[in-house]
């Protein structure tokens, strides 16, 4: 094999066989990520999504600083049983705001990509607070000290700005009031009627139902949204995808 | 040189950090903020103390004939030391998992399963197999090029550095700086910081093989060069992001939804591929032969497997989102490939394991050697297993369960753990100029612990991940799904018993390991101090 013999010249040569390893292990992700970026399924929009409002972009963020995403998947395959157990399978788009991705990849407890709606804020509360005592089976560990940490929206129109940059859809305006939209979603009694104008169909509860606004106020918030901004009796899925 | 010179800048440097990271301690946002601003002042203005008292006092010459050897002892001992960390947060949450109460209520905010999990997988390759690829590369690259280590103090400062990032990263998940990207979890700051340690990295090995006195690069190093070049690569593209403030922690990733998962899992799959498979790989290249005391089996055989398995590997990354919303044709390529990418990896499972021609026999007075092949026989176990469940078919069952922890434990535990260890075997006699080991019955007592405790691990693994996947799928006869998702966890027990049971088996192993090592530096029979010379020309 005299093609062979000529790799000498290459593994003589630091500088050559460093360029050359490169340019080899650069071709693979070129190819795959790259038209990603541009092909149509990939970044189609789907009616219904809207960036997440600042209460439950906080629950988000508490959601990833606990590592949630490490025993439960958000993205339901189209499989008959995984549609039958947690409903419509995950479209692209519902994830595009999704700064970064929480798709996971291991179910040691159940998917969550339509979590929002199944259970009641008591239910979650109490499932934060003591998951064996709803579910006698569950390994998940307790998060009881989410409902006693009170949270203040410090720094969330700087939040909101950095996820704008990057491309999500907040406007000025929107980062301007988010304080306000903020407070306004934990609390029944407020004025939450340009909240709703900006974040539509977000839900405006007292999620723990103790005064103040907790960790576990934006994290029920968070799971109570999820999967539910698309309208699938509504959403006919293009044949070519 | 103008070392004085140098000395001013340095102090003009590590004077204005520990400034910075004082002024960002006290405005800082979050915890692991603090915390990390903290440790970079601390360290900054103790650095900045021991470069003024040494101002203008005649350097020490440091002897350039010699091997740099004092940063691969370093580089020894740190990887002992964190393996047996990682080993131990990995028992913690094996038992997490079949015991919930282990997640302690009072140290709910800090020690439940969710932070300690990216703690375990860190600590085991970043901190272990990060620190054996970097002391062995430093090792082979001056013996194989017959140079000292380039760059002078730089290696110190690639091992200092990266043990820095290992606390930063390591501290951060437990106060909750995470960014939930796997395997790339440390924030923004951390990242840069491993950034600039990691070009240091590169520059020394680089250096060093431009300055050989062989004319052929040594095949360990292509392996080597290319791992440092393509995680180079990997780390700045997966962890884009913008940094909320620069006075906190909390960052924003640049892509979102299908293409940061794109991105995510090619560097997942790759930081498999490169991490613990290339540079593993160089590992093998020199220490299976040394130990065997024969020449590596095929020189073709090499070339073929190295070119084609850099370039399959960064193909396979889509395999992990099979069914999901990335469209079938990304996910078909990483199938195609992955299944491609089965012939260079036995290519080099078959280049390691041949080596021993003419010298089996040795397998059964040499507890190194076996734990070196036995390494192999994993790696082959595992780059079989790997490309099964690439499958479209297969991964259907496997994903989401069990079946993938079994899987990259098999390879983990037993390809990059073993192969570890036989090389700190071969290390500390040389290293240390010890004649032998201490004791060569207590390393087939690691042997046998960790064998045993990986088939515990994995076929456990197989068990649940098997089980859960069809329980999961399971129908009766009017089309109504059978199990409830909390069916398939409490069924699951027995074997999360078991698993445990097989890491601490692992975990009993590597401490005997390291009283094995202690001893051997202790107590065996000193050897003539010569072979550390570099070969004059």
């Amino acid at each position: 094999m005299s093609i062979l013999t000529k790799h000498k010249f290459i593994e003589t040569n630091a500088t050559l066989l460093l360029v050359l390893s490169f340019l080899v292990v650069s071709v693979g992700g070129l190819v795959q990520i790259v038209p990603l970026f541009y092909l149509e399924n990939t970044i189609e929009k789907v009616e219904g999504m809207r960036p997440y409002s600042p209460l439950e972009l906080t629950g988000r963020d508490i959601y990833i600083r606990e590592g949630c995403y490490v025993c439960h998947s958000q993205m339901i395959r189209p499989m008959r049983d995984e549609v039958e157990r947690y409903g419509h399978y995950s479209l692209a788009a519902e994830s595009m705001y999704d700064h970064p991705f929480q798709w996971g990849s291991k179910r040691t407890g159940p998917d969550l990509a339509r979590v929002g709606g199944r259970y009641s804020d008591d239910w979650h509360l109490v499932h934060l607070r003591n998951p064996q005592s709803v579910v006698p089976e569950s390994i998940m560990p307790k998060y009881a000290f989410l409902e006693e940490t009170l949270i203040e929206p410090e720094h969330i129109e700087e939040l909101l700005a950095t996820h704008a940059l990057v491309g999500v859809p907040y406007t000025d305006e929107m980062i301007e009031t988010a304080a306000a939209d903020f407070r306004a979603q934990a609390d029944p009694d407020s004025d939450y009627d340009d909240m709703l104008e900006r974040y539509p169909g977000a839900q405006v509860r007292n999620f723990d139902g103790q005064p103040g606004i907790s960790e576990a106020d934006a994290m029920i918030a968070y799971l109570q949204m999820l999967g539910t901004l698309v309208d699938f009796s509504t959403f006919t899925p293009d044949a070519s995808r | 040189m103008e070392t004085g010179t140098n000395d001013y800048v340095k102090l003009i440097v590590l004077g204005l950090v520990t400034l910075f990271a004082m002024i960002a301690a006290s405005y800082a946002r979050d915890l692991a903020y603090q915390l990390h601003m903290v440790i970079f002042m601390i360290v900054g203005a103790g650095l900045f103390l021991v470069t003024l008292r040494g101002i203008d006092e005649p350097k020490a010459a440091v002897p350039q004939n010699e091997y740099f050897d004092s940063v691969v002892r370093a580089g020894v001992i740190a990887t002992a030391f964190w393996g047996v960390v990682g080993f131990l947060v990995g028992v913690v949450i094996a038992f997490q998992l079949a015991f919930p109460a282990l997640n302690f209520e009072w140290a709910q905010g800090y020690a439940n399963f969710g932070r300690l999990r990216p703690l375990h997988t860190s600590a085991v390759i970043f901190a272990f197999g990060g620190n054996a690829l970097i002391a062995t590369s430093f090792f082979v690259v001056q013996r194989t090029s017959a140079a000292r280590l380039w760059g002078g103090n730089l290696g110190w400062f690639v091992f200092w550095g990266y043990q820095l990032f290992i606390v930063l990263a390591a501290t951060g998940y437990l106060l909750g700086g995470t960014q939930s990207k796997e395997y790339a979890e440390p924030e923004w700051y951390v990242d840069i910081w491993l950034t600039i340690v990691w070009v240091a990295y590169l520059a020394c090995f680089l250096g060093t093989i431009v300055r050989r006195r062989e004319p052929h690069i040594y095949v360990a190093n292509w392996f080597y060069l290319a791992f440092i070049v393509t995680v180079a690569m990997l780390h700045i593209m997966n962890n884009l992001s913008i940094p909320v403030s620069v006075w906190g922690s909390k960052s924003v990733q640049v892509f979102s939804g299908v293409q940061d998962a794109m991105v995510q899992w090619w560097y997942g799959h790759n930081a498999v591929g490169f991490f613990l498979t290339a540079g593993f790989l160089g590992m093998m290249y020199y220490f299976v032969p040394k130990q065997a005391e024969r020449p590596v089996f095929s020189y073709k055989l090499s070339i073929i497997h190295f070119w084609a398995l850099i370039f399959l590997y960064i193909w396979a990354g889509p395999h992990h989102l099979h069914y999901t919303a990335l469209p079938d044709w990304a996910s078909t390529l990483g199938m195609v490939f992955s299944i491609i990418l089965w012939m260079p990896s036995w290519g080099g499972m078959i280049n390691g394991l041949m080596t021993l021609q003419g010298a089996w026999d040795k397998l059964r007075t040499d507890p190194v050697l076996r734990m070196m092949v036995t390494s192999l026989a994993f790696y082959g176990m595992s780059t079989f297993e790997g490309p099964m469940m690439s499958i479209r078919a297969v991964n259907s069952l496997s994903h989401y369960t069990d079946w993938t922890i079994g899987h990259v434990h098999s390879g983990a535990l037993g390809w990059n753990g073993l192969v570890t260890f036989g090389a700190l075997y071969y290390l500390v006699p040389v290293l240390w100029k010890r004649e032998r080991l201490y004791s060569l019955g207590l390393v087939s007592w690691h042997f046998w612990l960790a064998t045993i405790g990986i088939v515990l691990y994995a076929a456990s693994m197989w068990v649940t991940g098997i089980m859960e996947g069809l329980m999961w799928r399971e129908v009766d006869a009017n089309g109504f799904l059978v199990n409830s998702f909390a069916d398939t966890v409490s069924a699951k027990f027995p074997m999360y018993v078991v698993r445990g049971l097989g890491g601490v088996l692992f975990l009993s192993g590597a401490i005997i390991m390291c009283y094995n090592l202690w001893m051997t530096v202790r107590a065996a029979p000193a050897k003539d101090a010569l072979p550390t010379a570099v070969p004059a020309e």
